[in-house]
């Protein structure tokens, strides 16, 4: 299902009052052409679930796998993500643009 | 974050009441800061911009980054009339990420079964529209094509400022309108707030396709116009 910005972080809230381990993904920069605006959230749990996006797709599974060592740690990162290097076949932004993303522990 | 915050963010939006989060990024301290606090914030300055842009942003603070997360209330659209039209404009615009409520005091037409899952108020304007508390974040659609029912809701769409505000009819079924409008006491260059006749020029025939130009004209007035945004702000 579609969600928008407020049912992300109504689905934190839930999911973090159930009991789950939860972590919020916020695009806190762009540059160049990025595919969803700063302010845009991801949220996701400790089985992996997730509810959101912060890329349309592109780094959502790089950001899960963080968001789980956030949650066992507790302690925020900040993940960068630039173009993707089609040799390398990394992680990256297809439409050649960069984002910064914070990642959080709901506690 | 602590639950509570993320609580107390969600409470806020709940309410329809713009509300601001900062974030150290270093510390991962946050606070939540309500528009009323914004002048005794540290960050008053970059909270007050953010706030009139609507806009989240990262900014510096002597050695430090800090994340200004800006919520404001979600888009609304509020429809009287629950006609054709309306079947397809409201599941558009809930898709489209608008809350949408349609006000019929008729009803035969005021059906859950022709508007499933939609916020239907089988009731006059005058009722609802005092509980509805329209905003600069509200767009209004008269749909009615009957004044009694339509004519009232104009006037309080114009009074809460709504970001948009537009009426089915044609020129000359509008001309009447104003008339009427204007013998209330409405000003003119109030008035020419309406958009009438109704929807973007698409030529649309069909009730969907009325739907689709209407909905494109609302969004065109909620992201191109920041000063409905500022005035709510």
């Amino acid at each position: 299902m579609y969600a928008r910005e407020e049912d992300v972080l109504e689905a934190a809230a839930r999911w973090r009052r159930e009991g789950r381990g939860v972590a919020l993904a916020t695009v806190i920069e762009t540059w160049g052409s990025a595919p969803r605006p700063v302010g845009s959230h991801l949220a996701i749990d400790g089985e992996g679930n997730f509810l959101g996006s912060v890329s349309g797709g592109c780094v959502e599974g790089a950001v899960v796998a963080e968001a789980a060592e956030v949650i066992a740690q507790g302690t925020p990162r900040l993940l960068e993500f630039g173009v993707a290097d089609a040799t390398a076949w990394q992680v990256g932004l297809s439409c050649g643009g960069r984002i910064a993303v914070y990642v959080e522990k709901v506690a | 974050m602590e639950l509570a915050v993320l609580e107390a963010l969600n409470a806020e939006r709940a309410a329809r009441r713009a509300t601001l989060l900062v974030t150290e990024l270093g510390s991962g301290r946050q606070r939540v800061v309500r528009p009323d606090a914004i002048a005794g914030d540290p960050l008053a300055e970059q909270l007050t911009e953010a706030l009139r842009t609507g806009r989240s942003r990262l900014v510096e603070h002597g050695d430090a980054r800090v994340f200004l997360t800006v919520q404001v209330p979600s888009p609304r659209l509020v429809i009287t009339g629950a006609v054709h039209i309306s079947q397809a404009l409201a599941p558009m615009a809930a898709s489209a990420g608008f809350d949408v409520i349609i006000i019929d005091p008729r009803t035969a037409f005021a059906t859950p079964e022709r508007f499933p899952a939609i916020d239907l108020r089988a009731a006059w304007p005058d009722r609802v529209l005092p509980e509805l508390r329209l905003d600069g974040f509200t767009a209004f659609a008269a749909l009615t094509h009957d004044p009694k029912i339509d004519d009232p809701a104009l006037v309080e769409a114009l009074a809460r400022e709504c970001f948009y505000i537009g009426a089915l009819g044609s020129r000359k079924t509008h001309a009447a309108r104003l008339e009427r409008l204007a013998a209330t006491g409405i000003p003119r260059e109030a008035l020419a707030r309406i958009h009438a006749p109704i929807g973007l020029d698409i030529g649309a025939v069909s009730p969907a396709e009325i739907a689709v130009a209407i909905l494109g004209e609302v969004i065109a007035d909620l992201r191109r116009r920041a000063p409905a945004r500022e005035r709510a702000a």
